[in-house]
């Protein structure tokens, strides 16, 4: 009987939670597109988010591009298959290693410092002090950086897919030895718009993820410096497997047949 | 029948999980009055002021702003209905990314569209009003120490010269004269500004000073509302003991030797 009075509690608290989060996703997206708007604080965010993640994102996709050469070389000269590098690389990239990297790296960086950022603020009643001096929390902090997660994250997805056929391409020419321009050509041969558009979509979808997780975990923390600890954490781990089942769930959609 | 009241609490019940924390206040302020809560640490003043502000939400019971039932407000008639306030939270609650000056015209600057050069003009006055030198404006609140970040929270307070002002704990952590300054300046709030407040203190000097009401909390209830002159014959033995403040007498804190 306690087993069953166990499954069901968690079972309730886990509504719960699904409950209160699309209320919040609800509420936070009507903020989005109604007045009055917050450029700078916009701005900021997206500065905060696109041109401070550069190098984390640029050096993930180096490296994936990279390793991505040796091992495809390695695995497909068992079947002869080794001119079919460059492609292989292209794809993996722009499709998934691309945007899930990127995304799991943001998630890391951005999810985490939103989650503490806004938690501390409810901690410390800066939230509720904000509702006194008339302004609306939804509105001047979740809303900006919702916004600038969907914005950002696809022009940093589309540097890393850029910087990773790159890191491809150093280890196809100076390892592995093809020839610079049918290395480059063998890249654009395969390659379709649906490729990167399908990842760009993720990166929007993981973009949105990340901040709202982000500003929901940390909207939600209570009892100090330990609560906004476990919001930081929640909001890298929730944010990861979030990004992780979209990922399925947006390529189903592609290219599902 | 005198004029209508300002703010009307009515049977308000709010507790938290099973703990009772008020237990049927009903208190009625006129506007331009001042009204000043007293009552042992943890008795729940600070809820009593955050339910008046929408900030937590009692479970039974009415409050009515300018005939203007507050609890269960829409965010949107809540955002209009925080112009008439000022707040200063106990814990000063400052937003630690923003300068002290942008701190003190944040309510001028969002909450009334404001531009920033007049704003700052305004803030820097407020600080003086507090006893700070515009030099501080610049600083962060994390750059001062305890008492003047109280000080500047208590500037944002009164930046946008509201209505009603709601003060938790003003002058807890100032020296005994920059108190008395920051006394005569809620005065001055009410008697030369009209506003109608709310404080509430432990110091009883202050009280004394401030109050044209005094209302005593204990044990969920308002067990003694009258006028200030009174508070030395108020015939409560409660009272008495409180601002004698005597460790004998009926109310007993609750240890455990
Ligand atoms: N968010 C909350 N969650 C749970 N309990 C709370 C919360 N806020 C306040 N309480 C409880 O309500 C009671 C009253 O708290 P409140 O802050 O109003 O006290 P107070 O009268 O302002 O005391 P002090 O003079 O020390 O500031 C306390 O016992 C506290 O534990
Ligand atoms: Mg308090």
């Amino acid at each position: 009987m306690d087993f069953l009075a166990t499954i069901g509690r968690v079972f309730l608290a886990f509504l719960s939670h699904v409950g209160r989060l699309s209320a919040f996703t609800g509420t936070a997206l009507s903020h989005v597109v109604r007045p009055p708007f917050y450029p700078r604080l916009t701005l900021r965010a997206m500065v905060e988010i696109g041109y401070y993640s550069l190098p984390v994102v640029g050096l993930t996709a180096v490296f994936t591009g990279m390793v991505l050469a040796l091992q495809s070389y390695s695995g497909f000269s068992r079947f002869a298959a080794e001119g079919a590098v460059a492609t292989v690389v292209v794809l993996s990239v722009t499709r998934e290693l691309a945007p899930v990297l990127a995304g799991l790296m943001v998630a890391g960086r951005i999810g985490a410092s939103m989650a503490a950022e806004i938690g501390t603020m409810r901690v410390t009643e800066q939230i509720d002090a904000l509702t006194t001096l008339s302004t609306n929390p939804f509105k001047y902090l979740v809303a900006p950086r919702l916004l600038a997660g969907l914005l950002m994250v696809p022009c940093l997805v589309l540097v890393a897919d850029i910087i990773g056929v790159f890191g491809g391409y150093i280890v196809g020419v100076y390892k592995l030895g093809f020839n610079p321009s049918s290395y480059l050509a063998r890249t654009w041969e395969y390659l379709e718009p649906l490729d990167v558009i399908s990842g760009l979509t993720k990166a929007a979808v993981f973009g949105f993820v990340i901040s709202l997780m982000g500003c929901y975990n940390g909207y939600y923390s209570r009892g100090g410096a330990q609560g906004v600890g476990a919001a930081t954490t929640n909001s890298v781990v929730s944010a990861a497997i979030m990004i992780l089942i979209f990922n399925y769930v947006i390529t189903a959609l592609y290219f599902g047949k | 029948m005198t004029a209508p009241a300002k703010i009307v609490l009515s049977d308000v019940h709010k507790s938290f999980g099973k703990k009772v924390v008020l237990d049927g206040i009903d208190l009625s302020i006129q506007k331009g009055e001042s009204v000043v809560v007293i009552g042992g640490s943890g008795t729940g003043k600070s809820v009593m002021l955050k339910s008046v502000l929408g900030i937590l939400r009692p479970e039974r019971g009415s409050i009515k702003v300018d005939g203007e039932e507050v609890i269960g407000m829409r965010s949107k008639d809540r955002d209009r209905m925080m112009l008439k306030f000022g707040m200063l939270f106990q814990g000063s609650a400052l937003f630690d990314s923003l300068r002290v000056w942008e701190n003190v015209a944040f309510g001028l600057i969002q909450g009334r569209g404001m531009n920033r050069i007049q704003a700052k003009d305004i803030a820097i006055e407020k600080l003086a009003a507090v006893g700070l030198a515009e030099s501080a404006g610049d600083l962060f609140p994390a750059e001062l120490s305890g008492g003047m970040q109280k000080r500047v929270a208590l500037a944002r307070a009164i930046a946008t010269s509201p209505e009603i002002i709601f003060f938790d704990e003003p002058t807890t952590g100032l020296d005994p004269i920059m108190a008395d300054v920051i006394n005569d300046l809620i005065v001055k709030c009410t008697k030369e500004l009209g506003a109608t407040t709310l404080s509430i203190t432990h110091d009883m000097a202050s009280a004394r000073k401030i109050a044209d009401r005094i209302a005593m909390l204990y044990k969920g209830r308002l067990i003694w509302v009258g006028p200030a002159k009174d508070i030395d014959h108020s015939g409560n033995e409660f009272v008495d003991q409180f601002i004698h403040g005597r460790a004998e007498g009926p109310i007993k804190m609750e240890l455990r030797a």
